[in-house]
């Protein structure tokens, strides 16, 4: 089927697409690059001397640095363990039987389609804040102090905030899954004697496997430049509690106008970034029908 | 499904479930009620915001007011719009190619164009910064368009090659036997089947552009600037904002929220990138 | 944008022609602008301006952190995206200096605006080098707000004279009544140098400490550092609402107009807004005093203008001259004055305004803020002397970066993430490497 002739108006149809996504990448990428070797400030116009490796110098060595390397790691690993334990759990339970099943999955799906920004500014204003929030308004009304939750415990509450947008994501992939076990496979189990966490942990467990695979390298490539709710919320505070590694570079580029140096942190992201990305893509390619 | 299941069962299920479902939901039912009212009324004991006060719109109208809602909505849904269309004119072709004349390396390729996916956009923030500086593109439909484009095309060609894998060949085939040249291929064999992919795509693209915060944030100020722009200049209150910011989220979400939920099913495939079914 | 221009361009060409006469094309102006309640009024007047030239406004309304950021970059790119900008006065002199804002020397020329009349306190901290490079719409100082009724039942007399810190922690303790949900005192504890930094900056000051000395070496693990920081931070865990962490102005401002806080340092251009019996619920029981002093009243209230320019990148910079001629006109007071109340009308620009007998009438205080600013000098902000000049904020393009780092650190002090020693420690490394890097250090 494959003649030359197809072969070859194949390649044709690719390369636009090809290119593009080539220039998207190549072009700002080696601009990064090149930055990154310049001393090279917005707020300090004038010449922009060959500096060598000085600008990654200063930016291994931002006290901020390892903190924002430990943050990332348990943003992402917080909110991985809680959206995948949480999907199994709620698709497990959206996959008995019941009445308004429809309106059930709509309710628990909603906060998906919410934008970053807003979601971040109504948990902030609207929960979270101790005076008028409504977790305030329940603790002072049951005569406890109200949680300062940006104060206290900055992490644990931006990873609520996110989880709350994507624990419906992976619920509804896992219920996709569950939903295309067979059924009767079940009930021969069930018949045996299996009871039901043998019939868990041996059928359905392993059918969901590889769509759990799927949610948690999906949510790795969104969660690893997690933005804007940290912007609207903390600014990467209190001190650097919140400051992931894209909070870190926008800091520098963009707050201490540092190009030179954001633009190192920007290399480094990208290193770090394909790193996870070779890892994932052998998995991912194992999961997918290419 | 085969056997009958006790009705308290199932009662004990929908409870369980209802609630769950509830407090998932609970934040998005909470600044529906608060943007209907009075800015006083709603910093109030949440007891009182429900049984204690009255109800009123005029936070909407205030919020159309203060940052005339309708050029941003307008913006956001020609960004969107226009950024997934554009994608699918690219697209199709490609994916088409990599389905049906697939080479030794379309898989690379395939996994290359994933890859792209990965990139953190901090890390060229300022190369395309001023490279749109220079080529006039900052805070333009145009240039905004642009970049949702790129950073949505991988997984639109994505999920177009798994829908286009599906078709069977045979019928292509068929096709070609009867003298149709490639283009009547594609036009009246090809893009009938593929319909209610490209459908499906189209749906989540527009979705994705939608929520976009960084670029959106970044790349606008206000000729340009969509509903997360919108959103964003809310972000520090001068005075009682409750009300206000519940009727500009609310009506910042829910043209996205109502399509979102109608297209669930196809929501699931296209972020799995066909993996899951 | 090219093409609206030009078709804009060709429309007024024709309409021109066909009338045979000459009608200046109408533009539309970008203006990015704070969402500070002086600012807002001023986006709801703006259309009898739009009426009277034909021109017409784009408004981009952000939070101060946000404008900050994207003004910079805007400015420091040349990408143009602004006609007119609210900045301050911490970034027009530098900015000025470096050629990005359009002079407006020329505003002397003109006899009806009558520039003589603005402040030369105020003129001067918006010039560089001899040229004028924004006007101001309003300027301030820091001083205490108090509530009268809460001061009386407590029994507490409000201070005539300067009070120390120390005095005024005495009263806070007094007046704290969080059970009927009055909180002693209300601060900014919001990260960044233009919002907890500019409470902290005089508040340093007093306690006799200075961000470098004259080799530009950091100062911030000295002990007047960790004397205010200690302060500060046990004066708001003690006395303050929680969750001050995420307090800025705004925040506070409108905590205060809801009756929450028996006290608050803040900026005299808050005044005229909790005063105001329409937008605040203790307009009658306000009252104010000086900001404390410590071991030295040096730099104890800061200064600040909100003023508008011109970016150099603007190309439609005659229109936004005449915008920014009619803002901060004495006629614009005046229609403030007329549509708000003159207890509205924004202070400490022009002599004029503060003579006003309306103003006086309605707003008693005026004379109260104009005198405070007369008495901050931004040349001599500490006890012992220092290289820089700038009261709640070091004068040099770093102190953005440092500042909003030694912010943050001082945020995670007061939430109890890190302690006062440690916050101030990797401050002093943060500023000694900014300080490296910039070359002042070796």
């Amino acid at each position: 089927m494959a003649t030359k002739a197809s072969r070859a108006s194949a390649r044709l149809m690719i390369s636009p697409a090809v290119i593009l996504l080539l220039g998207w990448m190549i072009i700002p990428l080696s601009m990064t690059l090149y930055f990154s070797f310049l001393r090279y400030n917005l707020l300090q116009p004038g010449p922009t001397p060959f500096v060598g490796w000085e600008n990654y110098y200063w930016f291994f060595t931002d006290p901020s640095f390892s903190a924002a390397m430990i943050n990332t790691l348990v943003l992402v690993g917080g909110v991985l363990t809680i959206t995948t334990v949480g999907g199994i759990c709620f698709a497990l339970l959206l996959d008995r039987p019941m009445f308004g099943q429809g309106i059930i999955r709509i309710m628990v799906i909603a906060p998906f389609f919410v934008m970053p920004t807003v979601s971040g500014l109504v948990w902030k204003n609207m929960f979270m804040n101790p005076v008028n929030g409504i977790f305030g308004r329940i603790a002072t009304s049951l005569g406890f102090q109200p949680v300062d939750f940006f104060g206290q415990i900055p992490m644990a509450s931006i990873i609520l905030i996110v989880s709350w947008m994507w624990l419906p994501f992976a619920t509804l992939i896992l219920l996709t899954a569950l939903q295309s076990l067979d059924q009767e496979q079940l009930e021969a189990a069930e018949m045996d004697g299996a009871n039901w966490r043998n019939r868990f942990w041996f059928i359905m467990l392993p059918h969901m496997a590889r769509a759990i695979t799927v949610v948690i390298l999906i949510q790795t490539i969104f969660l690893l430049s997690i933005f804007a709710e940290i912007l609207v919320t903390t600014n990467g505070g209190p001190g650097v509690a919140t400051t992931n590694l894209t909070y870190l570079i926008y800091v520098s580029s963009l707050l201490q106008f540092d190009v030179g140096i954001g633009s190192a942190g920007g290399v480094v992201a990208i290193i770090l970034a394909n790193i996870v990305a070779l890892f994932l893509m052998r998995m991912i390619g194992k999961n997918l029908d290419a | 499904m085969a056997r009958a299941v006790p009705t308290r069962t199932k009662w004990f299920n929908t409870a369980t479930a209802g609630t769950l479902g509830f407090l998932m939901f609970f934040p998005i039912l909470w600044i529906l009620i608060l943007s209907f009212k009075t800015e006083e009324d709603a910093i109030r004991a949440p007891l009182e915001v429900l049984f204690a006060s009255d109800w009123t719109t005029q936070s909407y109208g205030a919020v159309q007011e203060r940052s005339d809602y309708f050029k941003h909505f307008m913006n956001s849904v020609t960004i969107s719009v226009g950024s997934t269309l554009l994608g699918l004119i690219i697209a199709i072709p490609a994916a088409w190619a990599m389905a049906f004349v697939p080479a030794k390396r379309t898989k690379d390729v395939l996994m290359w164009m994933l890859s792209t996916k990965m990139l953190p956009p901090v890390g060229v923030l300022i190369p395309i910064y001023l490279i749109f500086r220079d080529f006039g593109l900052l805070d333009t439909r145009v240039g905004l368009t642009f970049v949702l484009m790129m950073i949505n095309l991988p997984i639109i060609i994505w999920m177009l090659y798994t829908y286009f894998k599906e078709i069977p060949g045979e019928i292509l085939e068929a096709a070609r036997m009867d003298g149709a040249t490639l283009r009547e291929e594609v036009i009246y064999v090809l893009t009938p089947m593929a319909i209610p992919g490209m459908a499906s795509t189209v749906l989540l693209n527009i979705i994705l552009a939608w929520n976009e915060a960084f670029w959106s944030l970044q790349l606008t100020s206000s000729d340009a600037a969509p509903l997360t722009q919108f959103i964003a200049s809310y972000s520090s209150p001068e005075g009682l904002f409750y009300a206000k910011l519940s009727a500009a989220s609310i009506m910042a979400i829910a043209p996205i929220l109502i399509m979102g939920w109608f297209s669930q099913k196809q929501l699931v495939r296209g972020l799995t990138f066909g993996a899951v079914k | 944008m090219n093409v609206k221009r030009k078709l804009l361009a060709s429309a007024a060409t024709i309409a021109g022609l066909a009338s045979l006469s000459s009608i200046a094309a109408a533009e539309e102006i970008t203006i990015a602008t704070v969402n500070n309640a002086d600012m807002i009024v001023m986006q709801k007047l703006a259309p009898k301006w739009e009426e009277a030239t034909g021109n017409t406004i784009n408004w981009v309304v952000l939070e101060e952190n946000v404008l900050r950021q994207r003004t910079t970059t805007d400015i420091a790119t040349g990408g143009g995206s602004f006609d007119i900008m609210f900045i301050g006065a911490y970034e027009t002199p530098i900015w000025g200096a470096k050629g990005w804002l359009t002079p407006l020397d020329d505003f002397a020329d003109d006899a009806d605006y009558d520039l003589e009349d603005i402040f030369q306190l105020v003129r001067n901290g918006l010039s560089a080098d001899g040229s004028l490079y924004a006007v101001p719409l309003y300027s301030e100082t820091s001083f205490t707000f108090y509530r009268t009724d809460v001061f009386e039942k407590a029994g507490v007399e409000a201070p005539t004279e300067q009070p120390t810190y120390d005095e005024f922690a005495e009263m806070v303790a007094k007046v704290h009544d969080p059970d009927n949900g009055i909180y002693g005192t209300c601060q900014r504890g919001k990260a960044g140098w233009g919002e907890n930094m500019a409470f902290i900056g005089p508040l340093a000051n007093a306690f006799g400490a200075k961000w470098f000395d004259m080799d530009w070496q950091p100062q911030l693990d000295s002990e007047e550092w960790n004397n205010a920081i200690t302060y500060y931070v046990d004066l708001m865990n003690n006395y303050g609402p929680p969750g001050a962490s995420a307090n800025g102005h705004n925040e506070n401002r409108a905590l205060f107009k809801d009756g929450k806080c028996a006290t608050w340092v803040d900026a005299t251009s808050a005044a005229n807004d909790v005063r105001n019996p329409n937008t605040s619920s203790v307009a009658d029981v306000t009252d104010f005093f000086q900001a404390p002093k410590q071991v030295t009243s040096n730099g104890t209230g800061w200064f600040w203008s909100w003023a508008l320019a011109i970016p150099a990148s603007s190309k439609k910079a005659d229109v936004a001259k005449d915008f920014l001629k009619w803002g901060t006109s004495k006629e614009y007071y005046e229609m403030v004055g007329e549509s708000e109340g003159w207890v509205a009308v924004p202070s400490g620009t022009r002599a004029s305004v503060h003579e006003d007998a309306r103003l006086l009438e309605a707003a008693p205080f005026a004379e109260t803020i104009k005198q405070a600013i007369f008495s901050v000098d931004p040349a001599n902000p500490t006890k012992d002397p220092v290289p820089y000049t700038g009261v709640q904020f070091v004068a040099i393009p770093e102190f953005q970066g440092i500042g909003n780092y030694v912010g943050q650190q001082i945020a995670a002090a007061l939430t109890g993430q890190a302690t006062v020693e440690d916050a101030l420690a990797n401050s002093q490394k943060f500023a000694v490497r900014e300080m490296t890097k910039a070359g002042y250090i070796k």
